[in-house]
């Protein structure tokens, strides 16, 4: 991305025919990463900026491609959440971080395939049908922002956003070996996103190298007063110059690398491990006592919001409506009835007994409980390290159709992914190898909250010393 | 049914006149055309986020301090959660286990005598769209130009036991609203709404009877007739053996009689939880202090002001105080003339009179309290006639001119010159010759007939005093 940057101003490219041929291969492409593409409007904006580089604009995202993935909302661009719910959903507004791009003169591509509604990890619940991993075509490119993943992977853009509430941009970036930061909880505004699990929620840079996301979150993050749980900060620029990582402590959780980790996974990531150790990073055992709980909040609590959240959809103002029944109530339950998926429809139904009277108070006040006692045990973990390293997922990407009849095999993937968003802390996952079957192995890096950038520092440094990013399927 | 009594709590939801609705920045404007005072947050559109307007805040913790309440500290806004047309989240925001104001009262009078009335919580929300229904085509719209406008609601303990307590409990408080210019307190805009709970007991039992909730009432006048009603049915169904039922009843005015809701619209799991899009409110002693001293005075303490310090009966008293501009135009006449009980009389008839007849208020009236105490002087000087200064008082209303140049223009002042009067009053004796008679053979109540004639022929501009006396004069020699 920070190649096409500069090849934009040597002048042997520009913006205008950089995007032409990206749509080209991505029309080319049977990957299915994306959705709906943004055709003409993108080569007007490319134009734009290739004028504004003409005329010395210097801002690296100046007629850079990006993919977005389709529940972050494109003023007059559709967005469908990948579910015919929304099919033929054109929202009249920008989320306040394409209002950002645009401004910074970023071409938005395109929308990306997704697991509908961000449920699932393995972009197979769109209805748009599933996205294909770049390394394996039988593959799953993960989920649920497996589009952005895979257009990233496959040189289908120059960087992408995602979504991430319990691993949605982590997960596929270890599966589609790229880079993917889901942002501390509230750095990054959520207006405009469409809504999941409202507390996990973050919208979260994908890019190719550390320095990629390192330069998108830069342009996405910043206090929005649209969003009441956007954190007033102000924050300086990030640096691109890497971490030295001398007397830098890093905490290496057992919990991280207990049974259900594959062999494969456990040495890359040990690897990884021990290269930030010869570059002067020092290693700590710790323990996060409560996070092997952290499954099962997640479920309750994403569940449950996102049964409220999701209750918007029911064929009164827009979307998909039932026009058969005369009745309102069959009304509602045939829209839903054919609107939703059936993991959708399966959390909703999660998340509403929940919350139902006589459950309250066993299921979401518990889980909101155990939840304050993960944050406390990282809060407790960050005073003897200052970023925790381990796998993303313990598994590299399987089958489309592998595990299409077990919900909760696949749930039990988000082990590893769940514990920062629950606590709200930056993660951040990496390429650092290549399993047995040559699809790329994560490493995962966790920081203190809004310490976003020690993780990505540490991460350019690794990059620095590898070429595990580098390499294209 | 002598033997019962009814034990009535009430709920009230009050629209807020703050300047934007409570998560979005449209206005809380009312009767714009349907769905123009919308934005993508009050429709719900995917993506949108809440974010509190503190105005609304602020008028709920003036409400709690006028209400005698406590102020929470820590509020939290849930979610409520149901299906209807007219809510386009799919979900109510609210608030649930943490409402803003806690354990207060209002004192009210019952029978003569003081009456406390316990508040049990006031909490904020936000209001629905409207759905509007056309028979005739059989097809339904939605108006969400309400959706998101700020309600505080006010929770009593069910401390009223007659329908007239529930009224003036009612009435008080919307005075109280009103006074403290949070809102317009119109019930038939629906503005001030009301639901009531209400069961019947043996006259002073303990316990409670089984409740029914009672909706549908949009104006004091089917508050009462829908509490009694109520209080009767009750009544009749134990004293016949049999028990009443819980359940929602929707008051038809038309019919003068409740009818049960459909069960689908009562039986409702909320599935409550804190709402995750916004933060907690905290509430410091700061802002409640600075609130508190900005507190305007209260309907009770004006009233009781009114009758100390301008001698007024409790009845003008009430009166005036009705609406705080008409209590502040009041307070803007004495000052200028200190003749209190007269002003009152004037305000309460001429000046309420014309203020209808032009179909404006306070607010909108041409006469500026210097030109209705203008007016007064004169008629006190015997300047212009009681009678005169009805018509006087019309043409100002009309056109705003002030008192004197509209007496001098129409020749309206007074005649007390006695010359003037003979002339006349000597050709009313001319021409009622049988009259004359009867009051000189001591017929003498006949005067008020001399005196109105006298009136009549100087189209009310002779001093009936002056003329009065002449008269005597004239017929006794």
């Amino acid at each position: 991305m920070l190649d096409t940057a500069r090849k934009f101003r040597k002048e042997d490219i520009s913006p205008l025919s950089h995007v032409e041929a990206l749509l080209d291969r991505i029309r080319q492409s049977d990957l299915n990463a994306y959705v709906t593409l943004n055709g003409d409007n993108a080569l007007v904006d490319a134009k734009a900026a290739a004028q504004s580089i003409d005329r010395g604009d210097e801002d690296l995202l100046a007629g850079l491609a990006i993919a977005v993935k389709d529940n972050i909302s494109t003023r007059n661009l559709r967005t469908t959440c990948s579910s015919n719910m929304l099919r033929f959903f054109v929202p009249p507004y920008d989320a306040h971080v394409i209002g950002l791009l645009r401004e910074r003169g970023a071409v938005i591509l395109g929308k990306t395939n997704m697991d509908e509604f961000a449920m699932g990890s393995t972009t197979t619940t769109s209805a748009f049908g599933p996205t294909k991993n770049p390394w394996d075509v039988t593959k799953t490119p993960g989920g649920s922002s497996g589009g952005s993943a895979a257009a990233v992977a496959a040189g289908l853009c120059d960087g992408a956003l995602g979504s991430d509430t319990g691993g949605s941009v982590r997960q596929p970036a270890s599966f589609c070996g790229i880079t993917g930061l889901k942002p501390t909880y509230g750095s990054v505004s959520r207006y405009g996103l469409v809504a999941f699990a409202s507390s996990l929620d973050q919208i979260g840079p994908m890019g190719r190298s550390a320095r990629d996301v390192a330069v998108l979150f830069d342009a996405i993050r910043g206090h929005d007063p649209r969003d009441s749980t956007s954190i007033p900060k102000r924050y300086g620029r990030i640096s691109l110059d890497g971490l030295d990582l001398r007397g830098v402590r890093i905490g290496v959780p057992d919990p991280f690398f207990s049974e259900g980790l594959s062999r494969d996974v456990e040495r890359s990531v040990r690897f990884a491990i021990a290269l930030f150790a010869e570059l002067g990073a020092e290693t700590v055992a710790i323990d996060l006592p409560h996070i092997r709980y952290g499954v099962a909040v997640y479920y309750i609590v994403a569940t449950a919001e996102a049964s409220s959240n999701l209750a918007r959809y029911d064929g009164v103002r827009y979307g998909l409506r039932d026009t058969e029944n005369a009745d309102l109530f069959e009304m509602y339950c045939e829209t839903r009835a054919q609107g939703f998926g059936e993991e959708v429809k399966r959390r909703i139904m999660l998340g509403t007994y929940a919350l139902s009277a006589g459950y309250y108070d066993a299921y979401y006040r518990k889980a909101s409980q155990v939840r304050t006692l993960i944050a406390e045990d990282f809060r407790r973990a960050f005073k003897q390290c200052d970023m925790i390293a381990g796998p993303t997922v313990p598994v590299t990407a399987f089958g489309l159709d592998e595990m299409v009849d077990d919900p909760l095999g696949v749930y039990l993937l988000d082990t590893y992914t769940i514990p920062a968003s629950l606590a709200g802390i930056p993660a951040l996952s990496i390429p650092c190898g290549f399993g047995d079957s040559g699809l790329p192995v994560g490493l995962q890096l966790m920081a203190p909250a809004f310490m976003d950038e020690l993780i990505l520092g540490a991460a350019m440094t690794f990059q620095d010393r590898t070429r595990f990013h580098e390499v294209r399927p | 049914m002598s033997g019962y009594e009814a034990v009535i709590g009430l709920e009230v939801h009050a629209q807020l006149l703050t300047g934007s609705k409570i998560f979005c920045g449209c206005t809380t404007a009312f009767g714009l055309s349907p769905n123009t005072n919308t934005c993508p947050v009050c429709l719900g559109l995917p993506g949108t986020l809440p974010v509190l307007n503190r105005e609304a805040v602020e008028f709920g913790i003036r409400l709690g301090l006028a209400l005698n309440c406590t102020i929470e500290s820590r509020n939290v806004f849930a979610r409520k959660n149901y299906f209807y047309p007219d809510l386009p989240k799919g979900y109510q925001i609210t608030q649930f286990e943490s409402p803003l104001c806690t354990r207060g009262h209002l004192d009210i009078e019952s029978g003569g005598a003081p009456k406390r009335i316990g508040i049990r919580r006031i909490h904020m929300e936000e209001d629905a769209g409207k759905n509007i229904h056309d028979e005739s085509r059989g097809r339904s719209y939605i108006d969400f130009n309400r959706a998101g406008v700020p309600l505080l609601e006010i929770v009593s303990e069910p401390d009223m036991s007659t329908s007239g307590e529930a009224v003036a409990y009612l009435r008080e408080l919307r005075l109280i609203l009103v006074h403290l210019g949070i809102s317009d307190g119109n019930m038939e805009q629906g503005s001030f709404r009301c639901d009531a709970n209400i069961s019947v007991r043996p006259a002073g039992a303990a316990g409670f009877g089984t409740r029914t909730e009672l909706k549908n009432m949009n104006s004091f006048r089917n508050v009462q007739r829908a509490l009694d009603h109520e209080i009767q049915r009750q009544s009749a169904i134990i004293d016949s053996g049999s028990s009443v039922v819980q359940e929602t009843l929707s008051w038809n005015a038309i019919l003068g009689a409740t009818r049960p809701m459909r069960s689908k619209e009562e039986s409702h799991d909320y599935r409550y939880f804190p709402d995750p899009d916004l933060v907690p409110v905290v509430i410091d002693e700061a802002w409640t202090a600075t609130v508190r001293k900005n507190l305007p005075e209260l309907p009770s303490a004006r009233r009781r002001r009114f009758m100390d310090l301008y001698g007024l009966p409790t009845y003008d008293a009430e009166q005036l105080t009705q609406e705080p501009a008409l209590a502040d135009y009041y307070e803007q006449c004495v000052s200028l003339l200190d003749a209190p009980k007269d002003i009152s009389n004037w305000v309460m008839s001429e000046l309420t009179r014309v203020m209808h007849e032009t179909g404006v208020d306070v607010r909108g009236l041409k006469i500026t309290p210097a030109m209705l105490t203008d007016l007064i002087s004169l008629v006190k000087a015997g300047t212009v006639s009681g009678l005169a200064a009805k018509d006087v008082i019309t043409e100002m209303a009309a056109t705003g001119r002030n008192a004197s140049s509209i007496v001098e223009e129409l020749g309206m002042a007074q005649v007390s010159d006695e010359t003037e009067l003979k002339a006349l009053i000597l050709g009313i004796i001319e021409a009622n010759p049988g009259q004359v008679t009867k009051y000189r053979q001591g017929k003498t109540q006949l005067l008020g007939f001399f005196v109105g004639e006298a009136m009549k022929a100087s189209k009310g501009r002779a001093n009936p005093k002056v003329a009065g006396t002449i008269i005597r004069e004239l017929l006794n020699p």
